[in-house]
């Protein structure tokens, strides 16, 4: 019966060697495009941008590189978006220390709700995530110092090792921008590094890598720890962006959106998950300030990107003609 | 006055009776997850919007149509369990050939997109719908008050989760269903429409969902956000219980019903995280869910 429901892999994207070259120019041109887009495009909502691509990257950690599907992550952003906020505007920590504050919490939380998810797997593991993380929104709606509905406001964004001063939005941008390249550097070094080649096998083979010795349960657990610390970097970062921390962050719809990011960008991508953050959060600001509900689109794109591209922006990217020309391989 | 456990008896009881009716929707709604996931594989997401669609078709049918409540709790089922055909037939059923998560991310997109669609047009504040004339009021049963309405309530849905729990054990439907769930590929060969079958047992699943929605209207709110309030909840029941059994579904989900109105009295802060804490309890002993078999 297990063979069943156990967790088939995703499309897979690899990339080839001839493709490295290409990848270095793309990744320069992004980040001269990142560097400069504060001159064409309004600060506050590119540092939403950073920190959602951030945050979808780290689920994909998960998702695409060890075909673990949580839909409780909103947990590790919104729980590190309320331990920075808090710990900034209550503790007088600094923004730097505050950020890394978040991180840790939203890796205990991860390995809390690690521990107890990794003990089913496919659709359950889904499922209790999606339970968990339920549970820790009515402790955020309970607790004291998330200060339930209102949240926590006007957190000050203070000075970054201090002496420069973030409440300038343009060094702001460049704090959040540095701690996402942080953060990116960190996912790529962790899925090409032994661990996350251990990581890969579970998602092609689990009985295989069990049959090898590997104690699955225990990669898992830390790949989740990884991913959460990462989703809390994150959040941590929009708390001090937003200078709040709400519910909206912990909800569920919160966990379907990052989701819908990756799935949106491509699920096993090292990129795909930003442009899938850049389209959703583009289309939530655009819709801001209409009375059409966002969640009527997300929803239908759901669908639409369930049934026919499942592969994602850029997976059909590396699939099509000119992906494939330019060095990219997608392997089936 | 009575105490029990230094509780007065009549609040005891009260919450007892909460307690059972919330299990009753657990129970029914679960149910129709386990029988949909029994044969399709996929996590249906999309049973809270059901839900929330059969008390919206009833009330929307008694507010231009004048259709009363009973005639609603036959039709309001079939009128979404028809569209819950419809979009099996069309959309899900392409999804079969791969990983069961993309059941679940389709369904889901499928329930923001029902979800959204009810906001828009009918805003997050609920509607009231009146309870049925013949079951107004409430009987005094010497130690409480019981409404007459809620004990209907909970006698339904025990008949209704009975009668599907006879259709699949005990019809040849049923046993075409239990044998299609075990080698679907077998009992094609035997001249079985299998493809229909999983249209039926989607339809079915979401006419009961529909029907826990019709029971649901006159004691909640209608509210296009009263199904995913549910949803997540049903889902740690059946986590719990493991879908492997329908009568493992029906009473897990009685259980932590009475459990987490029993909760309300003795620790009212915790009732709404209890069902999910007693999920993690059971993780911890037994993965497998109370009466799963697949882990």
């Amino acid at each position: 019966m297990s063979d069943i429901i156990h967790t088939a892999a995703p499309p897979r994207i690899e990339r080839s060697g001839t493709a490295t070259k290409t990848y270095a120019i793309f990744i320069g041109l992004g980040l001269v495009l990142l560097l400069v887009a504060p001159l064409f495009f309004y600060p506050i909502f590119l540092m939403k941008l950073l920190c959602f691509a951030l945050f979808a990257c780290a689920f994909n950690l998960l998702l695409g590189y060890t075909g673990l599907l949580s839909f409780g992550h909103a947990t590790f952003f919104g729980g590190a978006a309320y331990f920075t906020a808090h710990v900034v505007k209550v503790w007088g920590l600094s923004p730097e220390l505050g950020i890394l504050v978040g991180a840790f919490g939203a890796a205990v939380l991860g390995l809390i709700m690690g521990f107890f998810a990794i003990r089913r797997q496919g659709i359950y593991f889904a499922m209790i995530t999606l339970a968990l993380s339920q549970m820790f929104f009515f402790f955020c709606l309970q607790a004291e110092f998330t200060h339930g509905e209102d949240g926590i406001q006007s957190v000050p964004r203070g000075h970054l090792f201090g002496f420069i001063d973030l409440s300038e939005t343009t060094n702001m941008y460049y704090f959040v921008l540095a701690v996402f390249l942080i953060g990116m550097a960190i996912i790529w070094r962790f899925i090409n590094s032994p661990f996350g080649m251990i990581l890969k096998s579970i998602r092609e083979n689990e009985q295989r890598a069990i049959s090898l010795g590997y104690s699955v349960s225990r990669y898992k657990l830390g790949a989740f720890v990884m991913s959460a610390a990462l989703a809390g970097l994150a959040g941590g970062t929009k708390a001090l962006v937003f200078q709040f921390a709400t519910l909206t962050d912990v909800g569920w719809q919160m966990s379907g959106e990052v989701i819908l990011m990756t799935l949106l960008g491509g699920i096993g991508t090292l990129i795909g998950p930003i442009f899938g953050a850049g389209l959703v959060v583009a289309l939530q600001n655009y819709l801001a300030t209409s009375e059409f509900p966002v969640t009527i689109i997300t929803g239908v794109v759901f669908m639409v990107c369930v049934l026919l591209f499942r592969r994602g922006l850029i997976g059909e990217f590396y699939a099509s003609r000119l992906g494939r020309k330019l060095g990219f391989e997608h392997r089936r | 006055m009575t105490m029990i456990f230094g509780i007065p008896l009549q609040a005891f009881l009260g919450q007892l009776l909460i307690g059972l009716i919330n299990g009753s929707f657990y129970a029914l709604l679960s149910l129709g997850l386990a029988v949909i996931f029994g044969l399709l594989r996929v996590i249906n997401f999309a049973h809270g919007a059901q839900y929330m669609l059969g008390a919206f078709v009833a009330m929307l049918m008694l507010q231009y149509f004048g259709i009363n409540y009973w005639f609603a709790l036959v039709l309001a089922p079939l009128v979404v369990g028809l569209f819950g055909a419809i979009t099996e037939r069309f959309l899900l059923s392409r999804l079969y050939k791969l990983d069961h998560l993309y059941g679940l991310l389709f369904t889901f997109g499928l329930a923001l997109t029902i979800e959204g669609t009810f906001r828009y047009l009918y805003g997050s504040s609920g509607q009231p719908y009146s309870v049925p004339t013949q079951l107004a009021g409430g009987t005094n049963l010497g130690f409480m008050f019981l409404p007459i309405y809620r004990g209907w309530v909970v006698v339904v849905s025990l008949v209704a989760c009975i009668g599907t729990w006879l259709l699949i054990e005990k019809t040849k439907l049923g046993a075409y269903l239990r044998a299609a769930t075990e080698n679907p590929i077998l009992v094609q060969a035997f001249g079985v429409n299998v493809p229909v079958l999983l249209t039926l047992t989607y339809g079915l699943g979401a006419g009961l969902a529909a029907f826990a929605g019709v029971l649901a209207a006159p004691i909640y709110q209608v509210s296009p956000l009263m199904g995913s309030n549910i949803i997540i909840v049903v889902f740690a029941v059946v986590v719990v219980g493991g879908m492997g059994s329908i009568m493992g579904a029906i009473l897990t989900g009685y259980m932590l019903g009475i459990a987490e109105g029993l909760t309300k009295v003795f620790y009212p802060e915790a009732s709404s995280i209890v069902i999910f804490v007693i999920m993690a309890i059971v993780l911890l002993l037994r993965p497998a869910g109370l009466f799963g078999r697949d882990v």
